[in-house]
């Protein structure tokens, strides 16, 4: 009844088109992970625009390159790195004037910031998927609060950050107290009056909690009912079978969120910019305007020329590299720990 | 239709549960007896394993889950509200149809429980104990702080009854605990009971009637009919006896057809 | 070894009474136990908190601020406070936004596909799911500094230098991992035998993939799209260096208002929050009223539409 049909070979180059193209947009994206961190090194090392690369273009690097100690003839213009070399990172000053420029403020504010608002979101962020977990509260209930927390993480951070403005002075009548009382702490030595590093790391907190929340909830989710049982069934207590149980067995996924929940923090930065004071002055005390690489740049990004361009460009660079290797250790650390239980 | 029994230590008295609006098992009356083997056997969906979980309050942990009547251990109602489920399932340990080890060492495994209970004793001598007990030891003793999850699944599941007896329960309950095992490892666990019934209370949930047969001296059938009213199967105590009356003299016509294999 | 097992039980063994059964409330297990529940009980509340009163706050300060006007007018020159709108801003989210979705989603549904459906595994399929996992966790002002370096530095886009389209590319970049990502897993739900089923009956891979595995996950595709374009839509950080702002309605004739500098929702906010004028001040949070307002909207969308594939 059947005649074998031949499919026209029309069919067969669609085919084959569609799972070309498939490959080409997918490596779209490694294509753009290259690029950032191409253009942002190139932007660090040399000044000018990626466009001199072209070989044809006026001011094309290369010849420059040619005649490598001619700078002035050929006009190639450095950038941060060959300027200031690894001394940036460890050079607190930032003077536009002098045009002399080192990262250290803002590196020990991005660091600092984001170890305090882990400090406190990995606690609240586990102990929340705990309570998600376990069984205090019927179960559409922990759904609800599960949306409202993963609602939390939905809120642009620009908005958080108008928010804070807007409370800042009841913070800072939180703050006095500890300046009044701990004052002789290196930590709480300048007086709390107005944008500072302690507001920016608790409104880090409110953005890293969902995840953590999330990412915790699910791992402890995933273990399997029968070690809870196993815990229950010799007689450990709720919080027994939690601390030496579920929570050593869905460790890795925990550990992981926190990674990224870290990755987030060093990166993150509206809600930062408009709270932490950006003050390029480098202070131990929490309650002193401070600045992390992300708000330096989106603060002084706008204005800067020459070689202070290239300097953003360079704690661009060096905020990247934190945050690669933050995310690379998230990765490798979720696969080494995580349980073999099936 | 039951037997008498005189030094019960466990005794279900009327007792119903329902999950949620499914009745999974009602009007059980039965008598565990001291220092025994008592199989429970029946179709699937008969609510044996839910009155096994009825007796160290395992139901717990499911939210739907509702009872009505008593189950008394020596005589006390573990269903009362005055009593710690956290303490009763320390007096009456469970051994799982899957092996369940933690994620932890063979070591920690077994000193897991007597630690939480705060043993002080020499743990190394009770790990070496409870795993000898549950014939597991030979094979484990050279790698105590390799992951329980190394071991096969024989040797995980003689892992967690060496788990159960090292925090010294009065009763093992166990759910299936052969099901998951190969013929061999199988052989090995019903040994292992055998052993431990000198000190122990035993209560086995089986699918397997030769396994009845070999470790039970006890055997509940049970039984499930369709249940008016709601979807489902409901489940009921149908002929409880020694086990040789069950199986060579059974007094109900189903208990009959089932031991024989004509259905289940 | 006989007298040193019994020693060892003897040792734990509780006499066979069922007194000790009782509750004891005082037991330090209990109390412990009381205390750890009490206590994440109250990092629950705090973390459901913030959110209460954030959303609370900018309903409340920016339903206030919500007049007809907002949509159809500009804002106001500092210091004056007429008009008090922000029409521009509105159109340029949405013209940013949608741009970005144009260029994310054909680019990220297509990497998905190729995922899950061509290349399972493989160093290449592995070496680009790394490079998801990296470009997800590039902090999003480096992706406004990347664009700035290529695009509008460089004037590529017809010799203009900040941009609509800009603002467009650097979002497109955030949203890109995302869309992938969650096209990726949406394809690996769909049940095997679908595959099968279709490459069975001797429909080519384009046929198997477009008529009958993408349609079965076009639930959670969606639901990742939505969720994706809804964070875009809350980005500033990619575009105040690209997108810059303008308080000018879009200018039509330069490339249809894509090639000039777009006010944008987003940058609105950052740039009228923190100034020292009332009306300005008002009009960020109008803007944060209504970008909270379109997010929540876009979350129970995300939901609803994952049901589909529940059912």
């Amino acid at each position: 009844m059947f005649t074998h049909k031949k499919p026209p070979w029309t069919e067969k180059l669609v085919d084959r088109a569609f799972i070309h193209m498939t490959s080409v947009l997918a490596s779209v994206v490694s294509l753009t992970v290259l690029g950032i961190f191409f253009t942002v090194g190139f932007q660090a090392v040399f000044q000018g625009d990626v466009s001199s690369l072209l070989p044809w273009h006026q001011d094309s690097i290369w010849q420059g390159i040619a005649a490598w100690n001619d700078e002035e003839t050929f006009g190639v213009r450095w950038g941060a790195v060959p300027h200031f070399g690894l001394g940036f990172l460890a050079n607190s000053s930032w003077n536009p004037v002098r045009n002399d420029y080192g990262a250290l403020t803002p590196i020990y504010g991005t660091l600092m910031t984001s170890a305090l608002a882990l400090l406190l979101a990995v606690p609240l962020g586990v102990g929340t998927a705990v309570f998600l977990t376990e069984d205090f509260l019927p179960q559409k209930l922990r759904a609800v609060i599960g949306f409202i927390v993963e609602l939390l993480a939905a809120i642009p951070s620009v908005v958080l950050g108008l928010w804070a403005v807007a409370m800042l002075n009841r913070f800072l009548a939180v703050f006095t107290p500890l300046y009044a009382h701990l004052g002789w702490l290196p930590f709480f030595s300048t007086e709390p009056g107005g944008p500072n590093l302690a507001m920016a790391s608790l409104i880090l907190v409110v953005m890293l909690l969902p995840i953590i929340t999330a990412v915790s909830r699910d791992s402890l989710n995933q273990v399997p009912m029968e070690l809870r049982q196993g815990a229950y069934a010799v007689g450990a207590t709720r919080w027994t079978s939690i601390f030496q149980v579920l929570i050593p067995a869905a460790i890795s996924g925990i550990v992981g969120g926190a990674m990224l929940a870290l990755g987030r923090a060093l990166g993150e930065t509206m809600a930062v910019t408009m709270i932490i004071g950006n003050s390029t002055n480098l202070s131990t005390s929490w309650f002193s305007p401070s600045s992390t690489i992300a708000s330096l740049l989106a603060n002084q990004f706008g204005e800067a020329d020459d070689i202070q361009v290239s300097a953003l460009y360079y704690a661009a660079l060096v905020l990247m590299i934190l945050t690669f290797l933050v995310n690379v250790c998230a990765q490798v650390i979720v696969k080494r720990l995580a349980l073999k239980y099936d | 239709m039951t037997p008498s029994i005189a030094d019960a230590i466990i005794s279900c008295d009327n007792v119903t549960v329902n999950y949620g609006a499914f009745a999974a098992v009602r009007n059980v009356f039965l008598d565990i007896p001291r220092h025994k083997v008592t199989a429970f056997i029946g179709p699937s969906g008969c609510g044996k394993s839910t009155v096994l979980r009825c007796f160290n309050r395992m139901n717990d942990l499911i939210e739907s889950f509702s009872m009505k009547g008593k189950v008394l251990f020596n005589g006390k109602d573990l269903y009362d509200p005055r009593v710690d489920p956290v303490e009763v399932r320390r007096r009456i340990g469970m051994v799982f149809q899957k092996p369940n080890p933690f994620p932890k060492t063979i070591y920690e495994n077994i000193a897991f429980g007597a630690r939480i209970h705060g043993f002080r004793g020499d743990m190394d001598e009770l790990v070496e104990t409870s795993l000898r007990r549950a014939a597991v030891w030979d094979e484990c003793k050279d790698k105590l702080q390799e992951s329980g999850l190394s071991l096969s699944g024989g040797q995980q599941q003689r892992l967690c009854i060496a788990r159960a007896i090292a925090v010294e329960p009065e009763v093992i309950l166990m759910d299936e605990p052969c099901s998951a095992l190969d013929p061999i490892s199988t052989l090995k666990v019903e040994e292992t009971l055998h052993a431990l019934k000198k000190n122990f209370t035993i209560v086995i949930v089986t699918h397997n009637m030769q396994q009845a047969v070999r470790v039970s001296d006890m055997t509940a059938f049970y039984n499930a009919v369709d249940a008016e009213g709601s979807d489902g199967m409901m489940g009921y105590l149908a002929e409880y006896n020694e086990t040789k009356e069950i199986f060579n003299n059974p007094k109900s016509e189903d208990t009959k057809e089932y031991v024989t294999g004509r259905f289940g | 070894m006989t007298s040193n097992m019994t020693n060892a039980m003897a040792s734990i063994r509780h006499p066979p009474t069922a007194s000790g059964l009782n509750y004891n409330p005082c037991a330090p297990r209990n109390l412990w136990n009381r205390a750890m529940n009490l206590l994440v009980a109250l990092f629950a509340l705090m973390a459901v908190l913030p959110l209460v009163v954030v959303i609370g706050y900018v309903l409340y300060k920016g339903g206030g601020a919500i007049t007809p006007a907002v949509f159809t007018e500009l804002p106001p020159a500092p210091g004056l406070s007429e008009p008090m709108g922000m029409g521009n801003a509105i159109i340029g989210t949405a013209m940013v936004t949608g741009g970005a979705a144009l260029v994310a989603v054909p680019v990220g549904v297509g990497g998905g596909i190729y995922l899950a459906e061509v290349a399972r595994k493989g160093s290449f399929a592995q070496s680009i799911r790394f490079g998801v996992n990296v470009l997800a966790g590039v902090p999003s002002i480096i992706c406004g500094l990347f664009i700035y370096a290529l695009v509008v530095n460089t004037r590529v886009l017809w010799g203009e230098s900040f941009s609509a389209m800009a603002g467009s590319l650097a979002l497109a970049v955030l949203m890109l991992p995302t869309i992938v990502k969650t096209t990726d897993e949406g394809l690996k739900l769909v049940p095997q035998e679908l595959r099968m089923g279709s490459l069975g009956i001797g429909a080519s891979r384009f046929v198997t993939i477009t008529r009958v595995v993408a349609p079965a996950a076009v639930s959670p595709i969606a639901t990742g799209v939505v969720l994706a374009i809804a964070r875009a839509a809350g980005e500033t950080a990619p575009l105040i260096f690209t997108a810059l702002f303008s308080p000018f309605w879009p200018d039509w004739s330069s490339g249809g208002g894509l090639l000039a500098p777009t006010a944008t929702m987003s940058v609105q906010i950052y740039n009228f929050g923190i100034m020292p004028f009332e009306p300005q001040v008002q009009l960020a949070w109008a803007a944060s009223f209504i970008l909270v307002v379109m997010i929540l909207a876009a979350n129970l969308l995300a939901r609803w539409l994952a049901r589909f594939s529940a059912s």
